[in-house]
Order: structure tokens, then C-alpha cells, then sequence
């Protein structure tokens, strides 16, 4: 099978038999990275371009990784060192970036749709690494092939996603793939940070941790995002912690086996105690570690083979 | 009309890896630092045949490889060429070993010179030596077999196909019309 696509924008418009060719693809990939010579001479001559317009060290780094492990040229562009700060608009930097012939670009963007916009507009590949509160497929992605390469299935398992779920592209990005591939969903936050109609996503809502963690084998928590404080969604951080931090006595209410996910930057002591952060429940790193494989998967299935 | 022609049967190939095994050890004067890497998918399955057959002629239980060349072919830049990508798992150090190389046929010999390639990523052997069950001829690079099953002179209009039992229920080598 092959994957008919010249973009990955989300996981909303991907099938269940993409999701499983992006992922078994993904697993072939983790040994390159356990090799004493990391690199495999598969995107020779290929260039990838990293355009972020949002902070992000995880997805960037680990974008340009994959590109140099598979012998792909690597450019990073953020905002704050473009012309973006001349004023230039996303349409006409992406059309001087499509005029320097690249293979694939990469783009983080504040504004929910943008890499939908710059796919429309430019040949070349677009992976969206995050679009506002909207999708962050890759994250879902690596989620998805740590649970499975911890669990051996997705299907049947019951996921608990806590947090900021309103602002929250992982969330909705996760919530789309862990559907699709047969999972139970339950989401938990403060009311202010529920997105409305979020039910229609085919979740359970629950205002309280402890409900919606209660027999779930997967518990994802989110990162409180400290930039939105102002808005007042929430009283005080102490606050929110002393209801929503998953700590060494909450977590008893899941299964026995359960584990651990953030996708980072974790807020130690805000939503997760640092022993459970650090603990034997936690797969945060392995997280990490697999989102390398899975963008060396989404590289290769794109841009890979092409003339 | 499709003409297909049994050139080898389970006796054959069975007899045929019996002589390679004795050819590799012949050759390698025993089985100090030796290892067996087999090419996805074919050659897998041979380089586990002739694993236990080394292990019953000499008691040793050699380090075996599995090695997946699609990232290091030469036709990836080639429209619609994008195979399905297999785990290499080499668990061993090829460092100053003798890595005898196994697949199931030889033709053009860009298999094995993408096979080469990913072999030195792994480590620097003392030397690489190929197995080969079919040699189909062809050769578009200069390369050889060290150890060869059967020479069988083909056409390029001709597929030659093993069929293993581990993959395929049934032991044999055809040749046979391509499918247009």
C-alpha cells in the first residue's frame, strides 16, 4: 500500500489503513536511530524546510532530525529570524520558499488552517506541525505508536485526555486518531477549558479527574498552557493543580498498568507530580524518542520515491 | 498463456543449500567470526536454513541478521517506487566479522550493492561474501556470488520466482513468462 497524499495536514483526513502504514512504516524506522551510524542515504539531495512561526524545541528538533537521518537537507526558519518581522505575509514567504525548489515544508502557525492554505497554494509536500487549536497530526501520530508499541493494540483501550482540552490541538488531533483506530475516549478540565459541542467528537465529558481516570489504561495529560493565564480561565495555578494534577494518589483510580503521556513541555507540580512525571507509570520520553521514527515515516511515505 | 516451469524442488534447494553450507566453511576455513545476514524476504528464510545446517555439521549456533535494503536502493527516485518498508535487525557487531550475505536470487546486482552499502553503516567487516540460491545472470553491476545454488541462464522477458515454505507453503523455483 501507498500513501496516495501530497500533504499531511491532520488526522481527521487520514483513514484507519493510513494511520497503520504511517505507523508500521514508523516502527521500521526506530532502529536507524539505535545504529551506530545513524543515517540512511534514502532522501538524498531532498530538501525540508522547517518553517515555524510558533516556539517549539520537541517538534522542530525532532523534524530535523528525521530529515538528517535520512540524508534530507535540513533549513529551519522561525519567525523572530525571517521576514516575518519585515512584515512579509505567510502567502509570499511561502511562495519565495516554493521558488527555492524544496521538497517538503514543514510549518507551525498560530493560525488554525494555515498549512491547509499554504498546501493549496504551493507543490510541494506540507506536514502541519501544529495550526493554532486546531491539529497537530505528528504528535497523534507518536501517541499513537507508543501506546500501540506498549499495549500492542489501540483498539479497546479506554484514553483519558486531562487539561486545557479547548486550546488544545493535541487533544483534538488524538481524539480523532484514537477513535479511528477503536479506542474509548474520556476527556477532563476545568468548564472553561471545554471546548463547546465536544461531545459531538464521540467523547465523554467529565469536570473531575478522578471520574474520568477511573479503570482508563492510558492517561494523557496536557500541558496548562501559563501564556493563557491572562485570559482567566482559570482562578490560580494553584488552584487548578489542588484539582487536576495527576499525583501518586489520584492515579490509583486507574488501572493498575496504566501509563503515563505528555506531550511536553511537562509543568512540573501544575498538571503532573514530578514522581509520576518521572515514574515507572510515565512513557513521556519514549514519546519523544518515537517522534523522531514517525516523522522519518511521514518523510519517507511523502517525499520519498518521488521524481 | 502463461508458461511456468518447476526448474528446482524441495530436494533440489534443500541439496543445494547442504553444498553451500559445506562451500562456506570449506571456504572460511571453519566458522571463526562468521555470520549470516539475510536480504528481506527471501533470503531471511535461506540464511536460516543454512544457520541450522551449519549448526549440525559443526555445533555452532552462528549470529544470523536480517537486513531490509529498501532505504538504500537506487530506484527510489523513480516514480512509483516505494516498497514497503521491513525491520533490519543486525543484534551483532559486524566489526572484523566474516559476513556471508544471503538471498534467494542474484540478477542485476543492485540488491546486493544496496546491501553492501547498509552492511558498512553497521559496523566495518573483514569481508562480505555473497550466497546466492539463483544466479539468473544479468548483472548490471560487477558483482558476484561466492556460493551458488544453481546457475540458470534466463531471459529478461522471464521471472525467476523461490518459493519458500516458510512464506509460500511450498519448496521450488520457478521460471516462468512475466505478467504482462
Amino acid at each position: 500500500m501507498k500513501l496516495m497524499k501530497k500533504d499531511i495536514l491532520g488526522i481527521k483526513d487520514l483513514s484507519v489503513d493510513e494511520i497503520n502504514l504511517i505507523l508500521d512504516t514508523a516502527e521500521s524506522f526506530i532502529e536507524v536511530s539505535t545504529r551506530e551510524i545513524k543515517k540512511v542515504p534514502t532522501l538524498r539531495g531532498k530538501t525540508v524546510v522547517n518553517l515555524f512561526f510558533e516556539a517549539s524545541t520537541r517538534t522542530r528538533t525532532s523534524f530535523e532530525i528525521a530529515g538528517k537521518r535520512l540524508s534530507a537537507d535540513t533549513i529551519n526558519i522561525s519567525a523572530t529570524t525571517s521576514s516575518v518581522v519585515k512584515g512579509e505575509t505567510l502567502i509570499d514567504t511561502a511562495r519565495n520558499l516554493e521558488a527555492m525548489n524544496p521538497d517538503a515544508i514543514v510549518i507551525r502557525h498560530s493560525a488554525a488552517g494555515a498549512p491547509h492554505m499554504l498546501a493549496r497554494m504551493v507543490k510541494q509536500s506540507i506536514i502541519n506541525a501544529g495550526d493554532g487549536a486546531h491539529e497537530h497530526p505528528t504528535q497523534a501520530l507518536l501517541d499513537m505508536m507508543t501506546i500501540k508499541e506498549k499495549k500492542a493494540t489501540i483498539s479497546g483501550l479506554k484514553v483519558a485526555i486531562v487539561g486545557d482540552i479547548a486550546h488544545s490541538r493535541v487533544a483534538r488531533s488524538n481524539i480523532y486518531g484514537l477513535k479511528k483506530m477503536g479506542a474509548e475516549v474520556v476527556v477532563a478540565g476545568p468548564a472553561t477549558m471545554m471546548p463547546r459541542d465536544i461531545e459531538r467528537m464521540g467523547v465523554a465529558v467529565f469536570n473531575n479527574l478522578g471520574d474520568a481516570i477511573k479503570g482508563v489504561d492510558i492517561i494523557m495529560m496536557l500541558r496548562i498552557q501559563l501564556e493563557r493565564q491572562q485570559q482567566k480561565i482559570f482562578p490560580s495555578l494553584r488552584e487548578y493543580s489542588s484539582y487536576f494534577c495527576l499525583n501518586r494518589n489520584n492515579i490509583k483510580l486507574a488501572k493498575e498498568d496504566v501509563l503515563v503521556m505528555h506531550p511536553g513541555p511537562i509543568n512540573r507540580g501544575i498538571e503532573i507530580a514530578p514522581d509520576i512525571a518521572d515514574g515507572p507509570y510515565s512513557i513521556i520520553l519514549d514519546q519523544v524518542t518515537n517522534g523522531v521514527a514517525v516523522r522519518m515515516a511521514l518523510l519517507y511515505l511523502l517525499i520519498g520515491g518521488q521524481s | 498463456m502463461e508458461q511456468k516451469k518447476v526448474v528446482m524442488d524441495a530436494d533440489g534447494i534443500d541439496r543445494s543449500l547442504t553444498r553451500i553450507a559445506y562451500e562456506i566453511l570449506e571456504k572460511n576455513k571453519g566458522t571463526e567470526e562468521l555470520c549470516l545476514v539475510g536480504i528481506r524476504t527471501g533470503g531471511v528464510f535461506l540464511a536460516e536454513r543454512l544457520k541450522k545446517k551449519l549448526a549440525k555439521i559443526e555445533g555452532v549456533d552462528l549470529p544470523t541478521g536480517v537486513l531490509d535494503i529498501t532505504l538504500y536502493r537506487d530506484d527510489l527516485r523513480l516514480p512509483n517506487k516505494k516498497p514497503l518498508l521491513g525491520r533490519t535487525d543486525i543484534p551483532f557487531s559486524l566489526d572484523d566479522k566474516r559476513v556471508v550475505l544471503v538471498d534467494d536470487v542474484l540478477f542485476t546486482g543492485r540488491t546486493i550493492r544496496a546491501a553492501m552499502d547498509a552492511l558498512i553503516d553497521f559496523g566495518r567487516p573483514k569481508l562480505i561474501q555473497l550466497a546466492v540460491l539463483i544466479d539468473r545472470g544479468h548483472r548490471e553491476l560487477p558483482i558476484r556470488a561466492d556460493f551458488v545454488g544453481k546457475n540458470l541462464p534466463s531471459s529478461l522477458w522471464e521471472s525467476v520466482v523461490v518459493n519458500l515454505m516458510e512464506k509460500s507453503g511450498v519448496d521450488e523455483v520457478v521460471i516462468q513468462a512475466e505478467k504482462q
